[in-house]
């Protein structure tokens, strides 16, 4: 290579070594990509080996009691910052996010754990909110709080609260939603507009501004699943799109039942504040997590009947056919732009990085 | 949503089609100066709806892709010192550099902060005054200004444990380097509308007439590149060769002239390694001697950092255009968005990125019509 504009060799121009990989988590772990599908697969599931080979790694996990009692089980911790934030705080989400996780296998839930780690130097004040939060939320989602426990650690090795709740509900009979059941022809409904929690806890966060203030969806989803249980339809699936987004959970969806997903850009339904906000930031809506949203995949048959029962529920006034489920591209969610190409969706990495410019 | 939505409509986009295909008589390649126009055509399949007589290559402007090695091994190393807090922009913590990136820096214990603007660094200067807060000034002549304001006010407010950690490169050097190139299979460019909202687009005059080559400013909506495309290839068609703004809405000839003035009192044009590219004279910004207290090369003595790039990959032929990202033996197989070998495959607005995100179903994939 030589100095000089204009004396720069391009056919020499060479690309930097790789990084492969960390030897330590990074925050990305979490941020429910790649990285954290990694951590389970090569990481998590090989070291427990034998004990969990029956494991369903996300969400919700369902066991046959005999007798036809099928009981879904799951857990999941809370970590959010700030605690409170415009439409919740970390009570409700840790009340609503288990009873979605559960209600995304069809299951009424019945009781939740509760486990806090706190930091030293918390206000009680502050906790006290919080777990008036939880009280109130899981009357709101029918569920009671059973059994729980309590950490303190050292001031500075926590971020105030840490919350982890686990949950168990039952699945009514005939019903069977899991991802694998997914198949050519199915019709994709999401519930609602996406990405206003991921945007609404970050601009809280960075105390950024777009325009309307935007409020977390946080809410239960248990009453909307039985809504649309109570058409009869054959639900196939259904899905919260959590950390990872829309785009997260549809290729979780495609990758586990080796089938296509095709969606219009268009018909997805972002807030404008939303929009603005990513476009602001350079994240994608379409990564940004919900708390209050979820993913059917019904047979075309029934979407009908299903959409008209979502629309009648507060919590899916905002429903909308997005696509539906392809025999070709098995594997892989394609999406139409609006310019009428198509491209294909990816699962994002790890947690969203804006980008310089 | 206002000045998105307009430039975002199907059916002016397909008019444009039309009339780019109308106007090719025959073959051109435009270069897309920038990244922030790369990821637009590819996530919107822009490229896939052009007529075949107009090829895209994809610029070197991405500032995550050209921050050349060692100035990465640089920041690495004063983030990790424990008397620092290192602030970034979101996309340089997984930018590999020889042995590291930032983000594990901080799993490894560094206080590595993602900020949104070199002003939140210095807030937090102010607050923490036992700290040295080290701002990573990346980007293009876009990132500039706010970085020379704070620059600027950490020395008006006498925050003396700030400093600023310079990389910045510019955009007109890096034109003249792929046009003076034997190997350059350009004929005309998309200029980057964002870096030309602050500097005008007075810089490109002398390069359109040297070199014969439209330049044409461009923004990054899909109608606003498909204007930028058909200006050039009318252009090209007529044989002219001018600067034309397609993107008046923010850009000016004369540009931000607050920001430049800010600009050249704080910094001063320096020669610039790039990343995958190689020195390229004159082509960036370090900050002038009087600013030198808050220069964090000269601050932190992180001894001598020497790097060499292991030609691993075809990242420099697919800044030319001498072949598309997934024609490399290494993308999607061993490089991926994960696994990056090459800068152009770390951010979403390298090439290899976008293509890998937005990547496209190969042919017998294809979605059908029903």
């Amino acid at each position: 290579m030589t100095d000089g504009v204009g004396g720069v060799q391009l056919e020499g121009w060479s690309c930097p070594l790789p990084l492969r990989g960390q030897d330590r988590i990074v925050l990305g772990h979490g941020g429910g990509g790649v990285l954290s599908d990694e951590l389970t697969r090569h990481l998590f599931l090989p070291a427990f080996g034998e004990a969990a080979r029956h494991a369903t790694p996300t969400d919700s996990h369902v066991l046959h009691l005999g007798g036809g009692t099928r009981l879904a089980f799951s857990t999941d911790s809370y970590v959010v910052r700030p605690l409170f934030f415009p439409g919740g705080n970390i009570g409700e989400l840790a009340v609503n996010g288990t009873v979605n996780d559960l209600a995304m296998s069809g299951a009424q839930p019945l009781a939740l754990s509760t486990a806090f780690l706190l930091e030293e130097g918390l206000e009680l004040a502050v906790l006290g909110r919080i777990a008036e939060a939880m009280g109130a939320a899981a009357l709101a989602a029918g569920v009671q709080l059973v059994t729980g426990d309590t950490k303190v650690v050292e001031r500075g090795h926590g971020d105030g609260v840490f919350i982890n709740t686990a949950g168990v509900g039952l699945v009514p009979e005939g019903v069977d939603i899991r991802p694998e059941r997914a198949q050519p022809g199915d019709v994709v409904v999401v519930s609602g507009p996406i990405g206003m929690h991921g945007i609404a806890v970050l601009s809280e966060r960075e105390g950024l501004q777009f325009g309307t203030e935007l409020r977390s969806d946080t809410a239960a989803l248990n009453g909307l699943v039985e809504v649309m249980l109570a058409t009869g339809a054959d639900i196939h699936a259904l899905r919260d799109p959590t950390r990872g987004g829309l785009a997260a959970t549809l290729c979780e969806i495609a990758e586990t039942a080796h089938v296509g997903i095709e969606f219009d850009d268009r018909s997805v339904p972002v807030p404008e504040a939303v929009r603005a906000a990513c476009g602001f930031l350079g994240l994608d809506a379409l990564h940004v997590a919900n708390e209050g949203k979820l993913v059917a995949i019904v047979p075309s048959h029934a979407a009908d009947d299903v959409l008209a029962a979502m629309l009648a529920h507060d919590l899916g006034k905002g429903a909308t056919v997005i696509g539906r489920v392809t025999e070709s591209h098995a594997g892989t969610v394609v999406a139409r732009t609006a310019l009428g190409a198509s491209r294909v969706v990816g699962r994002p990495l790890g947690e969203q990085l804006p980008r310089i410019c | 949503m206002k000045y998105l939505d307009e430039f975002n409509d199907p059916a002016l986009a397909g008019r444009l089609f039309d009339e780019i295909a109308a106007a090719a008589t025959r073959s051109w390649a435009i270069m897309e100066v920038c990244g922030g126009q790369t990821h637009s055509i590819i996530r919107n399949g822009i490229d896939q709806l052009l007529c075949d007589r107009v090829e895209l290559i994809h610029g070197p402007g991405c500032p995550v892709c050209v921050t050349p090695l060692e100035m990465v091994d640089r920041a690495l190393a004063i983030a990790a010192r424990p008397d620092v807090v290192f602030c970034s922009f979101g996309d340089m913590l997984r930018v590999p550099g020889s042995h590291s990136d930032l983000s594990s820096v901080k799993a490894a214990g560094g206080d590595v902060r993602v900020v949104y603007s070199p002003l939140d660094a210095l807030a937090l200067a102010a607050e923490n005054p036992a700290k040295e807060v080290v701002f990573f000034g990346v980007g293009f002549e876009t990132t500039a200004p706010a970085n020379a304001m704070a620059v600027f006010q950490a020395r008006e407010r006498g925050l003396h444990n700030f400093s600023m950690l310079v990389s910045h490169v510019l955009v007109p050097p890096a034109i003249e380097a792929i046009m003076s190139s034997p190997m350059s299979r350009v004929q005309g460019f998309l200029a980057a509308g964002h870096v030309c909202s602050v500097m005008g687009t007075w810089q490109y005059e002398p390069l359109a007439v040297r070199h014969q080559v439209p330049i044409v400013v461009t923004g990054f909506e899909p109608l606003d590149v498909l204007d930028g495309i058909r200006r050039c290839v009318l252009q090209l068609e007529a044989g002219r060769a001018q600067v034309e703004n397609a993107y008046p809405r923010a850009v000016r000839a004369e540009g931000n002239q607050v920001a430049q003035q800010m600009l050249a009192r704080v910094f001063e044009v320096c020669d610039r390694q790039w990343r995958g590219i190689g020195m390229i004279a004159a082509s960036g910004w370090r900050l002038r001697a009087e600013f030198a207290e808050f220069d964090a090369e000269q601050r932190f003595d992180v001894g001598s950092i020497a790097a060499d790039e292991p030609a691993r990959c075809r990242a420099g032929e697919v800044l030319q255009g001498l072949i598309k990202p997934d024609e490399c033996e290494c993308f999607g197989v061993e490089c991926t968005p994960r696994t990056p070998i090459g800068a152009p495959m770390v951010s979403g607005e390298g090439a290899c990125a976008a293509y890998s995100l937005y990547g496209r179903l190969r042919p017998e994939e294809a979605v059908g019509d029903d």
